[in-house]
């Protein structure tokens, strides 16, 4: 029976199971689902780079542009028409893998508080991609090209933005010069630039942001975008006559959908559209949420190691000098860039529990559960335990429920992320009693702070600092489990446990594990 | 999942995700106009004349202007709205009022709208008035056209021209 699975939208739980079947066929790491954005940029640096090629042979002028662009389809098939098919399906791809990723942060409510700003600087790219794809479509100057020159101009008409109306530059064949091409091309290629300016704001507030998707799935997006390209080429449809009203024209709907939806309605109609869309993503972030609490610095027990600094999903962290001096420094967290994980105290090497003193204080704490009540509530847990052989599980409040093993032999801890667990609390479960641990948390490349079982499951096999003692990882082999589960799948987690216990079971964990010596905390 | 069906499942999505990015990129196909209609666009951008003629200034008004602002003529700047019809086959089609441009009402009036009509022939009569200070339109031209499908017709206006002008 699986945990009742509350308290999170149907669009959430939508997103967990689409992200199951996927992993279940690509894996997490190359589950498309997971890497929307850096998917984005594959598709961008794919447009850039046929881009390139197809603009050292493109002829900018009203006479050349379709010309040269036929001729690059014909000569040679294999680079120029291939490269124009990929350019066009690489740019339908982005838009796809854009307006997917929009929608998947915002049915997962990740648009406010300290993403108010990747949010918020996300919004103009959007803007960016459109009028830099619809305005590409142009250069080709087919009828597709004038349809959609035409259209886009008389949207733009109806608000008071130029002196003379755009549409006049496309009522006859004469009035089209090459000036305009010239212009055509410096938006298809200043916009995407400041498109690349745009991106990097938007990824400034994320540490180790993802812009390359792994090597499989970048192949993989790679081939099918080669592979369609072969099969079904990009063509032109027939050069631009001005004196005539395009017949059957195949649209690209990833983008020029709002032609004909300013022909079915009108271009007001559109603009309120397009208006109320962008002050509806605008808005998101000025919903209230509740605030949670943010990591507090105790300078008293920051040595200045930066490991909290490294660690930070959100680049929350910075660097100041120690108010002591002698050349040490100081954590410092900005406040709204803080996303509350607690990562950072797991990386704390001061957050140990093998300290003294009845408080403990460590560098960088979480107020809504400091690591000295994550202590006395495992020591507490502990004691209350009974059996042969007592089970300590770590979990997140994110992740799979930890609350639904909860037994006699069973102590059940939830944190705010698992990326909070100092690992030196697991060999501090084992000295105190605990014949074996289990850690859990979000599913791997699914972690609700990015990062935290990553550095989680980094710091517990030994490569990630601060490590689980060598000891603790060699002696007590098989008395620590990872299992990485989402929220719903607390049947894994059961298994997990029951693994778990089959090994402490076993005789070599019996003859490995002299009777626990319970560790007291000194005074 | 074991490795054969897990590539069988990611060569299958890999299509699909091929399959929309193609189908979206080309269809379905969309028509603007039916096959047999035509289109006529009004366009023009044209200055009309000044809402009042300009006036001499008296002796007394030139001097209590600035020496270097002593014009010795009061030319208002705002212009005429520039006021067009069309009637197509007798009957109105278009009537509208543009009001000059500028914060001053001193630029161009601009008109742009696009007709749809039946493919063959027609009577066109554009009317076009740019002086409020006149009666009636100022410029006026009657024409039997006829127009092929998908066929483009541009109302214009151009004084140096003649006026309207239909192409």
């Amino acid at each position: 029976m699986n945990f009742p699975d509350t308290g999170r939208s149907a669009g959430t739980r939508a997103c967990q199971r689409m992200d199951h079947a996927f992993d279940a066929v690509f894996g997490p790491a190359a589950n498309p689902w997971r890497h929307l954005g850096a998917l984005g940029f594959l598709c961008f640096w794919l447009i850039a780079a046929s881009g390139l090629y197809l603009y050292a042979s493109f002829d900018t002028s009203v006479a050349g542009a379709y010309r040269s662009v036929a001729w690059q389809g014909r000569e040679p098939w294999y680079l120029g028409g291939e490269l124009r098919s990929l350019h066009r399906y690489a740019a339908d791809a982005l838009i796809m893998v854009t307006l997917l990723h929009v929608l998947r942060e915002l049915v997962l409510g990740r648009f406010s508080g300290f993403r108010r700003f990747s949010w918020l600087t996300g919004v103009p790219l959007l803007c960016f991609i459109y009028a830099s794809g619809i305005v590409g479509f142009w250069l080709n100057w087919d009828m597709l090209a004038q349809f959609s020159a035409t259209a886009t101009a008389e949207w733009l008409d109806r608000l008071p933005l130029f002196a003379t109306p755009l549409t006049r530059n496309y009522l006859s064949n004469a009035a089209v010069s090459d000036r305009l091409f010239s212009l055509f091309v410096f938006v298809h290629i200043g916009v995407p630039l400041l498109l690349l300016f745009g991106l990097w704001f938007h990824i400034q507030r994320i540490s180790r942001a993802d812009v390359f998707p792994r090597r499989a799935l970048a192949a993989g997006t790679l081939l099918t975008l080669l592979a369609l390209a072969l099969v079904l080429p990009v063509e032109s449809q027939g050069p631009a006559d001005l004196s005539l009203v395009p017949g059957a024209l195949a649209l690209d709907w990833f983008y020029q959908f709002p032609h004909p939806l300013m022909y079915a309605s009108s271009a007001g109609a559109l603009w309120a559209l397009v208006g109320a869309a962008t002050l509806f993503l605008l808005l998101l972030p000025a919903l209230p949420r509740p605030a949670a609490a943010v990591a507090v610095v105790h300078p008293e027990s920051c040595n200045g190691c930066r490991r909290c600094l490294d660690d930070c999903p959100y680049a929350a962290i910075t660097m100041v000098n120690h108010p002591k001096g002698e050349g040490r420094q100081l954590a410092r967290v900005n406040a709204d860039l803080c996303a509350s994980c607690g990562i950072c105290a797991g990386s704390c090497p001061s957050s140990t529990p093998f300290r003294g003193g009845s408080s403990l204080v460590t560098g960088i704490d979480m107020p809504q559960l400091p690591v000295s009540r994550l202590r006395r509530s495992l020591e507490q847990k502990l004691d209350a335990l009974a059996g042969k052989h007592k089970i300590v599980v770590f979990g997140c409040d994110a992740g799979v429920r930890v609350e639904s093993l909860a037994g006699a032999d069973v102590a059940s801890l939830s944190l705010i992320c698992i990326g909070m667990l100092p690992p030196s609390f697991v060999e501090y479960a084992l000295r105190c009693g605990a014949a074996g641990v289990l850690v859990s948390g979000c599913r791997a490349g699914g972690c609700a702070y990015r990062l935290g079982n990553r550095w989680t499951e980094e710091r517990l096999v030994g490569a990630r600092e601060p490590h689980l003692r060598a000891g603790v990882r060699n002696v007590r082999r098989g008395r620590l489990r990872i299992i990485w589960a989402d929220r719903g799948e607390e049947g894994a987690l059961r298994k997990a446990l029951a693994a778990l216990r089959s090994s402490l079971a076993s005789a070599s964990i019996a003859a490995a594990g002299a009777p626990p010596k319970r560790m007291v905390p000194r005074v | 999942m074991s490795k054969p069906i897990r590539w069988l499942g990611q060569g299958l999505l890999y299509t699909l995700f091929a399959l929309i990015i193609g189908s979206f990129s080309h269809w379905p196909r969309y028509r603007h106009l039916a096959a047999d209609e035509a289109e006529v666009r009004l366009s023009f951008s044209h200055e009309g004349k000044r809402e009042s003629a300009c006036r001499q200034r008296s002796p007394e008004e030139l001097a209590k202007l600035a020496p270097n602002m002593r014009a010795p003529l009061d030319c208002p700047r705002r212009r005429s709205p520039v006021t067009v019809a069309v009637d197509v086959d007798g009957r109105p089609a278009i009537r509208r009022v543009a009001k000059p441009s500028g914060l001053s009402g001193d630029g161009a009036s601009t008109v742009y709208q696009r007709l749809v009509l039946p493919a063959g022939e027609h009577r066109l009569a554009v009317r076009l008035r740019d002086d409020i200070r006149s009666a009636g339109f100022d410029y006026q031209r009657e024409e039997s056209v006829t127009l092929k499908p998908g066929q483009v017709l541009v109302i214009d206006f151009n004084a140096e021209k003649g006026g309207i002008t239909l192409q």
